[in-house]
C-alpha cells in the first residue's frame, strides 16, 4: 500500500497530465463547438468521480446518481429560468414574470419552492445542500439498517424512476418532459455566446480539479482506507469499532454533492435541463463511465467519461445503429475482461513498460517503481 | 370527490377498478415470476429481463402473422402455439446467455447487473434493426375480443380474464416445479449451498443453466401475454424492469408466495389510486410507498429467516 501522504508523486504526475490535456491541449486544438461538447462530457465526470469514491472504494453501487445530477442541474436551471422570465421578457404571457411553461399550464403564481431561486446565493446553497441532504436521508435509512449491495442499487434505481415520473408528471411546476429551456443570463452575463462557453469551460475544469483534489484527499486520509477495508470485509471493520454505516453515508453524500456540482455545470454549459438526464438510463450510463475508466481510479473516471462520450458522439454521428451495440458490448467487456477498466490496463501493461524504459536508462540506480496508476488497486474489487 | 356518484355507481367503479387491478396484478405476477426465479433463487440481477419479455412478444407477433398468412383456419388458436414458441425462444436465448455471460459472474452480483444491462442494450438495438422502431400490435382472434357483462354496470374484458387464467396456470406450474419436483429440489439445494449440492452429486452447472433458462422462458410467456393487452416496441422492456424488480424485492426475494402477495398489493394500490389522481402521480405514490416500506423492512414482506 502507498504511503498515506496526501498527493504522492504519481498523483502529481496524474494531475499534471490531466491539466495539460484539459487546460492546454483540448482548448487549443478544438473549436468552440467541440470544446463545449467536452465541457458537457466533463459534467458527467463529476458524477463518475463520485462513483469512484462510493462504488470503487466504498463498494456501494448507486444506480441513482442521475437524481443528484438532476437536482443540481434543476437548481441552476430554476435560477436561470427566473432570471430569463423577468416581467419585461414575459410581457405577452397572461401572467408576466413567471416561467413560460407555468403560464402554458395555467399556473398564475410562482410556486413556493421556486421562490428561493431568485437569489444566486440561495441557489448555490441549494445546489450543494439539497442533494447532499437527500443522499443523507436515503443513506441513513438504508445503511443504518445494513441494506447494501444489490438492494441498495435497486432502490436507488427506483428513486431515479420516481423522480423522473414526478418531473414529467408535474409539468406546470417543472417544465415536464421538455425540461427547463431557453436559459439566457447568469447575473446579467449572457451564457450563450462563444466566449462565455470558453469561460464556462475553464470554470468547470477548475471545479473539476477541486473535486479531484478532494477525492485524492479522502482517498489518502484514514477515511479512504477505512472505506476500502469496509468494501473488502465489512464485518471486520464493524468489529474493530468503526461505524460502518456512517462511513458509507459519508461516501454516498460526497458522491451526491459531486454529481450535483456536475449537474449545475451541465445546465450552464448546455443551456437547458431536462428529465432525460435524471432517470434510470443516464444513471446507469454514468456507472459505465466509471467502470470504463477503472472503478478504483480517480483520474480514470475523467478519462473514461471522455472516452465513452467521444465514442458515443462519433459513432452515433456516423453509424447511429451501431452505437447501442457498441455500448452494450462495452458494458459486457468491461465486466468480463477488464474489471479494472482503463486504469487496470494502464497499470498492467503500460506502466510496467514505462518503468522498464526508465530503469533501463537509469541503470544502476536501485529504483523499483511498482506504483500503480490506480490508487489502492490490489486486484479486482470483491463484491 | 364522491359527491357526484350514487352508492351503486361507486360499487361498480370500485369493482371495475378492482378488476383492472387484477389484470395489472396478473401482469406483474407474470413479469415477476421469471425474475423471482432468476434473482430470488439464483441471486443474479438480470436487467435484460424486460428484453426477454419483448422477445416473447415479438415471437407472438410473428406467429400471428404466420397463421394469418398460411393457416387462417387455425387462427383462433394461434395464441397457444405462440406461447409455447415464446417460451422456447426466450428460454433458449436465456441458456445461451447463461453459458456465455452469467456463469462467469456468479460471485459478483453487482457486475451481473452491468453486464446484463449491456445485454439489454444490444437486444434492444437488435429488435430495432430487425423489427423496426415502430411499435407492433397483434391482431387478437375473435373470441378474445369484447367484454363480458356481469351486472348492468360492471363489465370485464375477455382478454383480461384470459390473462388472469393464464397467470394462475403458470404460477401453479412454477410452484409445482420448484417445490414438488425432483428438479426443483435440486435448484433449491444449489441455491442454499452450492458446494454441498455439488458434493452430493448434483450437476450444479446444469441446474444453473436450466434454472436461468426457465426464468427467461417464463419472461417470454409474459411477453406473449402482454401482446393481448398492449403493443410492443423495441424499448418496451425497459419500462417494466424497475416495477418488476420492486415487486420481487418487496415480496422478499427468495419467496414465491411473497412475490405474488407483493404483486397483488402493488397492483391494487396503484389501480385504486389511479382513479383519484393522474396515472403518473398514482405511480409515484405507489413507488414511494414501496421504497419507504423497503427502508423499514429491507428484506421484503416475506423474507426467509436465514443465518448468515
Amino acid at each position: 500500500m502507498e504511503s498515506p501522504r496526501f498527493l504522492s508523486r504519481s498523483d502529481l504526475i496524474g494531475l499534471a497530465a490531466l491539466a495539460l490535456l484539459l487546460v492546454v491541449i483540448l482548448p487549443l486544438s478544438l473549436d468552440v463547438f467541440r470544446l463545449n461538447l467536452v465541457a458537457k462530457y466533463l459534467t458527467y465526470s463529476f458524477v463518475a468521480l463520485g462513483l469512484v469514491l462510493c462504488w470503487g472504494f466504498g463498494g456501494i453501487l448507486s444506480l441513482g446518481q442521475g437524481v443528484f445530477f438532476g437536482l443540481g442541474g434543476y437548481g441552476m436551471a430554476m435560477y436561470l429560468k427566473l432570471e430569463a422570465s423577468s416581467v419585461a421578457n414575459t410581457k405577452i404571457q397572461s401572467t408576466p414574470g413567471i416561467p413560460d411553461f407555468m403560464d402554458w399550464n395555467q399556473i398564475t403564481q410562482l410556486p413556493l419552492f421556486w421562490q428561493p431561486f431568485h437569489s444566486l446565493t440561495l441557489t448555490i446553497l441549494a445546489i450543494l445542500i439539497v442533494p447532499t441532504v437527500f443522499a443523507y436521508l436515503i443513506g441513513a435509512a438504508m445503511f443504518k439498517r445494513r441494506v447494501g449491495g444489490v438492494y441498495f442499487a435497486i432502490i436507488t434505481q427506483a428513486i431515479a424512476a420516481i423522480l423522473t415520473i414526478l418531473i414529467i408528471g408535474q409539468q406546470g411546476y417543472t417544465g415536464g418532459i421538455n425540461g427547463i429551456t431557453d436559459l439566457r443570463t447568469l447575473k446579467g452575463w449572457d451564457i450563450r455566446p462563444d466566449h462565455a462557453k470558453v469561460v464556462l469551460y475553464f470554470v468547470e475544469v477548475a471545479f473539476l480539479f477541486g473535486c479531484i483534489l478532494l477525492a485524492l484527499f479522502v482517498r489518502h486520509a484514514k477515511l479512504g482506507r477505512i472505506l476500502v477495508a469496509m468494501r473488502e470485509k465489512e464485518d471486520r471493520v464493524r468489529f474493530s469499532g468503526y461505524s460502518v454505516a456512517n462511513f458509507k453515508i459519508f461516501a454516498f453524500c460526497l458522491a451526491a454533492m459531486f454529481a450535483a456540482i456536475g449537474g449545475a455545470m451541465f445546465t450552464l454549459n448546455v443551456g437547458f435541463m431536462s428529465p432525460s438526464f435524471v432517470g434510470i438510463v443516464p444513471s446507469i450510463e454514468m456507472v459505465i463511465y466509471t467502470a470504463v475508466g477503472g472503478r478504483l481510479s480517480i483520474f480514470g473516471a475523467v478519462y473514461g467519461t471522455l472516452l465513452v462520450n467521444f465514442a458515443k458522439t462519433s459513432l452515433s454521428e456516423s453509424f447511429p445503429q451501431l452505437w447501442l451495440f457498441g455500448l452494450g458490448a462495452l458494458f459486457i467487456a468491461v465486466v468480463l475482461i477488464f474489471p479494472n477498466g482503463l486504469a487496470g490496463i494502464w497499470r498492467d501493461h503500460v506502466q510496467p513498460l514505462i518503468d522498464r524504459l526508465i530503469s533501463k536508462r537509469k541503470s544502476g540506480s536501485d529504483h523499483s517503481n511498482g506504483k500503480s496508476f490506480g490508487p489502492i488497486a490490489d486486484g479486482t474489487p470483491a463484491e | 370527490m364522491f359527491g357526484d356518484y350514487s352508492i351503486g355507481d361507486l360499487g361498480a367503479i370500485f369493482a371495475m377498478q378492482g378488476f383492472a387491478g387484477l389484470i395489472l396484478f396478473s401482469v406483474y405476477v407474470l413479469m415477476a415470476l421469471g425474475l423471482a426465479i432468476i434473482f430470488g433463487q439464483m441471486g443474479v440481477i438480470n436487467m435484460a429481463h424486460g428484453e426477454f419479455m419483448i422477445l416473447g412478444a415479438y415471437v407472438t407477433w410473428m406467429t400471428s402473422n404466420a397463421f394469418q398468412a398460411y393457416l387462417p383456419s387455425l387462427f383462433p388458436g394461434y395464441f397457444f402455439v405462440a406461447m409455447i414458441l415464446a417460451f422456447i425462444a426466450a428460454g433458449a436465448l436465456g441458456m445461451l446467455v447463461e453459458w456465455g455471460l452469467i456463469r462467469h459472474l456468479y460471485k459478483r452480483p453487482l457486475d451481473t447487473l452491468l453486464a446484463t444491462w449491456g445485454l439489454s442494450l444490444i437486444l434492444q438495438q437488435a429488435y430495432r434493426s430487425i423489427f423496426g422502431a415502430r411499435e407492433v400490435g397483434v391482431e387478437l382472434p375473435q373470441w378474445m375480443l369484447g367484454s363480458k357483462q356481469i351486472t348492468d354496470t360492471i363489465e370485464v374484458p375477455i382478454n383480461g380474464i384470459f390473462v388472469m387464467c393464464l397467470t394462475f396456470l403458470i404460477t401453479a406450474a412454477v410452484a409445482y416445479v420448484m417445490y414438488k419436483s425432483r428438479w426443483g429440489r435440486q435448484v433449491r439445494a444449489v441455491v442454499q449451498n452450492r458446494v454441498m449440492a455439488g458434493a452430493v452429486g448434483i450437476n450444479t452447472e446444469k441446474v444453473d443453466r436450466y434454472t436461468f433458462g426457465l426464468g427467461c422462458g417464463i419472461a417470454g410467456i409474459a411477453g406473449s401475454a402482454f401482446t393481448m393487452i398492449g403493443s410492443t416496441g423495441p424499448t418496451s422492456g425497459q419500462l417494466y424492469i424497475v416495477d418488476t424488480f420492486l415487486v420481487v424485492v418487496f415480496g422478499g426475494a427468495a419467496s414465491l408466495f411473497g412475490t405474488i402477495a407483493s404483486a397483488f398489493s402493488i397492483s391494487q394500490a396503484q389501480s385504486t389510486m389511479e382513479f383519484f389522481m393522474s396515472g403518473s402521480m398514482a405511480k409515484v405514490l405507489t413507488l414511494l410507498a414501496i421504497v419507504a416500506i423497503l427502508m423499514m423492512r429491507p428484506q421484503g414482506l416475506f423474507a426467509l429467516k436465514v443465518r448468515k
